[in-house]
């Protein structure tokens, strides 16, 4: 007895926010005297015209996967996590350790060390929000966000003193050894007779966030921790009567959360810099608001809205590149995005209810299921 | 001059209000269906109907909540269009809410000028409606002090408070929603002492409630609701309670509950000198002793707010307490390790928590996730490595509603698309079934419709029958004088006496609610 069918809800709301956000964005274009038409044929181009373009395009998107994942598990429990960008900040810092540290004999058994490090790191830096927030009540949102600035300072810190190599002049780490390369989709590809480009950033670690969508998704619908969850989510004093602890749910979500963030540092440090430098994090940890918004906080949303989010940073650095509109104005497209699909979701979302209202009303019986 | 206007409008003699063929739907759900009504001045008329039967809908229509999708309001003979609560106002009409819309820490005259301050300068229209409210107060007799702060006076006063805002503007027709769920007998019979008085000065009465006693007692007339249908309205003279509730339900139903006469045996729950703080530090339970034997139903009667929901809850696992409290013998902790909701289903402690809607269920879970909530740690609902057995769930929910006649009998359905009254069978099936040693049941029947009553007193009954204590809180004295083979009254956070249903009445029990102590009364 939904208002709308399913399919609306998740297929059209987001459709049609994409298209105003689109409208609006060649209007904007055209008011600085562009033609939005090419321009959006350029980023189409840039993007997916090309295995050089998709490669970038699914580089970001799995950046966006993990951040995504992280602030869709935390939104199940009601914590809106808004510290993804200094977690993943920290994640970076889980990768260099591991992999700066320890001579891994192969890339593989470097992965899941810096894997597993990345996402201790960044499990670390949201357990402090999330203690505060379970024991003391301090909104996490207040403390994610401080937390961001904190981690900025303390990998400025680490890069400038700790970890800079003697005589370097960048506040960055040493490049990690040949042995921790990742296999880029190119080198993945090959074997099976694909030709994928050499230059693109996009690697294996593609293949992990995929398997952490997958795992996100058991861990919110099928096991008990994600039935707790939800339930605490919905609800804090069903939780209580259910005997679930608010503390401990809102750890563990936290923990989680923070742990798939920093593990994002195996696609940009690892995978791509091979080396930690500074602002590694690029703003995905922001960006992964959005998708888990646009994603509706499900795994498989999220996952698309990586690649729609990937396709818009791609797109955006070739428009920035070929044609005289502003790299500040790709900005001003992915804010509308965001702002479309994310924060103005009701503005959509309650005329077509009452669309699919007014359509029902003739029929006495409802059709939907 | 407030008596002249009625004895012309009885001459005239058009109804105070007339509905005509009103329907409203919210999407596939036909809320109201062609209703006709007339309400006749200077008379108390009574709309009673289950929850869902569309009573508030028609009532949100009348004030300008909603819309109609069809049918025209008549008041006075002149047809209106209230498109919003300014209207419903202007065309005389007050509402007095169940929950009040009252500032709390404002005084009775600052509330009742509240949106009706006239002019920029608060001090003369404080003035004017100073005098304005001492003339309703004498023409009515309703006694509030303009001064006193609303916080520091008592529920019955506050509604009062409502009443008189409506009056202040003018209202001619008085429509009050559940206006006795939160008053002790005596404020009631205050309450209804007052609108008696309202019906005399020539006012127009709208009475919304599911309580048959109250409909007899002070109605000119009824309407009885059904499915978003007016199945009839009658003379209330002329009619009965058993009548009424047959046109409710739609079928016989049986108003009182059949059981034979409690066995009680060795006492299951203990409870000694029991102490509950809130968040802010105010005591809520005030030691509190009390003892509930198996095979007997203790009823809790009281006026709600007096720690009755902290008893259940710190029994229950969701608050800390001190004090002690031992089920057969064993201790139970009441604060720390061990004293959650886990633990004490562990325990053996069954509970239906008192709101249903925000503890009971999660209300965007199916059917099938919320026959499990509490019990999802359980063996028979986990499989290997931290993951649920959803077949065995879902398997389990298809037993219990068929056992339980939950309808429709959908495990996929969500919590929140069941009716009030299937609910609350979800949750009594999951907690009863699980065949506890004591079960705590707050409200059992709050906003549930007859029919599902009748079933739910059947079930605690048989569990009663089964050798198990039952630790009963209501704030529905009928169904605590129905069920209860002890009744213990709560006030202020404190147990105020025991007594036998059958050798008490509802006089004595209004007394203890209202704080007399048990010799006074």
């Amino acid at each position: 007895m939904d208002v709308m069918p399913k399919w609306a809800e998740v297929v059209l709301v987001p459709l049609i926010s994409l298209l105003l956000a689109a409208i609006l964005s060649a209007l904007v274009i055209l008011g600085i005297g562009e033609d939005p038409v090419a321009a959006v044929t350029l980023m189409v181009d840039g993007a997916l015209g090309s295995t050089y373009g998709w490669g970038y395009t699914l580089y970001y998107a799995t950046n966006f996967m993990f951040t995504g994942l992280a602030v869709a598990v935390a939104f199940h429990a009601r914590l809106f996590n808004i510290g993804g960008e200094g977690q993943a900040m920290l994640g970076g810092l889980g990768v260099a350790i591991a992999c700066l540290y320890v001579p891994w004999p192969h890339w593989s058994l470097a992965l899941i060390a810096a894997t597993i490090s990345a996402g201790i790191f960044g499990a670390a830096w949201a357990a402090l929000p999330a203690w505060l927030q379970a024991k003391r009540g301090s909104h996490i949102v207040i403390t994610t966000i401080m937390f961001n600035f904190i981690a900025a300072a303390v990998l400025n810190y680490m890069l400038v003193t700790a970890m800079r190599p003697e005589g370097a002049m960048d506040p960055a780490t040493e490049r990690f050894a040949p042995a921790m390369h990742l296999p880029t989709l190119h080198e993945l590809l090959a074997p099976l007779g694909i030709e994928f480009s050499k230059a693109a950033p996009a690697n294996i670690s593609l293949l992990v966030a995929l398997a952490a969508c997958v795992l996100v998704w058991v861990l919110i619908w099928r096991t008990r921790l994600g039935y707790e969850i939800r339930a605490y989510g919905h609800s804090e004093n069903g939780a209580r009567y259910a005997g679930i602890s608010p503390v401990r749910i809102t750890m563990i979500a936290m923990l989680i959360s923070g742990g798939l963030a920093g593990m994002m540092a195996i696609n940009n440090v690892m995978g791509e810099a091979e080396r930690l430098v500074l602002n590694a994090t690029e703003g995905a940890g922001f960006i992964g608001i959005a998708v888990a918004l646009m994603g509706r906080s499900h795994p498989f949303g999220v996952f698309l809205a990586s690649i729609l989010f990937g396709f818009l940073y791609q797109g955006g650095a070739e428009l920035a590149l070929w044609t005289n509109i502003p790299r500040e104005l790709i900005v001003v497209i992915q804010a509308l995005v965001i702002l479309f699909t994310g924060a103005l979701d009701n503005m959509v979302r309650l005329p077509l209810e009452r669309l699919f209202l007014a359509l029902r009303r003739p029929t006495t019986t409802p059709q939907g299921k | 001059m407030a008596g002249a206007e009625p004895t012309e409008q009885r001459v005239t003699a058009a109804p105070a209000i007339e509905l005509r063929g009103i329907s409203k739907a919210f999407g596939p759900v036909q809320a109201n269906k062609n209703i006709s009504i007339r309400v006749m001045p200077g008379t108390i008329h009574g709309i009673i109907g289950e929850n869902g039967a569309g009573k508030s809908t028609l009532m949100s229509i009348l004030y300008g909540f909603y819309k109609a999708d069809a049918g025209d309001i008549l008041i006075h003979g002149k047809k209106v269009d209230i498109p919003d609560s300014q209207a419903a106002i202007a065309a005389g009409i007050g509402m007095v809410f169940q929950h009040f819309k009252l500032v709390e820490n404002f005084t009775v005259l600052e509330n009742i000028i509240l949106g009706a301050e006239g002019g920029g300068l608060l001090r003369p229209s404080l003035a004017k409606a100073r005098r304005s409210l001492l003339e309703l107060e004498r023409d009515y007799g309703l006694n509030v002090d303009p001064d006193s702060v609303i916080e520091e006076i008592g529920v019955g006063k506050q509604q009062r408070v409502e009443i008189l805002k409506a009056l202040y503007r003018e209202a001619d027709i008085l429509i009050l929603d559940e206006p006795t769920g939160v008053l002790t007998p005596a404020e009631a019979d205050q309450l209804f002492r007052i609108l008696r008085r309202l019906r005399d000065e020539g006012k127009t009465v709208i009475l919304i409630t599911h309580k048959l006693r109250e409909i007899m007692e002070i109605t000119d007339s009824v309407s009885v609701m059904r499915r978003g249908e007016m199945t009839a309205t009658v003379r209330t003279a002329e009619t009965g309670p058993e009548e009424l509730a047959e046109l409710m339900v739609g079928r016989k139903v049986l108003l009182r509950v059949d059981k034979a006469p409690a066995r009680p045996g060795k006492p299951v729950l203990e409870v000694r000198d029991l102490r509950v703080r809130d968040g802010a530090g105010v005591e809520r339970l005030r030691g509190i002793d009390l003892e509930v034997r198996a095979g007997e139903i203790l009823g809790i009667a009281g006026v709600a707010g007096n720690g009755q929901s902290e008893l259940l809850e710190v029994l229950g696992g969701m608050r800390e307490g001190a004090g002690a409290v031992s089920i057969n013998g064993r201790a139970l902790p009441l604060s720390g390790h061990g004293a959650d909701g886990q633990a004490r289903r562990a325990d053996g402690i069954a509970h239906v928590p008192e709101d249903r809607q925000r503890e009971g269920l999660i209300m965007a879970y199916h059917a099938w996730e919320n026959i499990a909530f509490g019990y999802h740690r359980d063996a028979r609902f986990c499989g290997a490595g931290g993951m649920m057995n959803h077949a065995e769930m879902r398997r389990d929910t298809e037993d219990k509603m068929a056992r339980f006649d939950v309808r429709p009998p959908d495990p996929w359905l969500t919590a929140k698309n069941f009716s009030g009254g299937n609910q609350q069978k979800i949750v009594v099936a999951r907690e009863i079934e699980r065949n506890p040693d004591l079960l705590l049941i707050g409200q059992p029947t709050r906003g549930v419709d007859i029919g599902a009553i009748e079933f739910i007193h059947q079930q605690i009954v048989a569990l009663r029958d089964a050798g198990k204590a039952i630790l009963l809180v209501s704030v529905e004295l009928d169904e605590i004088f129905s069920l209860s083979d002890r009744i213990a009254v709560m006030f202020d956070g404190q147990i105020m006496g025991e007594r036998l249903p059958a050798e008490t009445d509802e006089t004595e029990l209004g007394l203890l609610m209202a704080g007399m102590s048990g010799e006074a009364a």
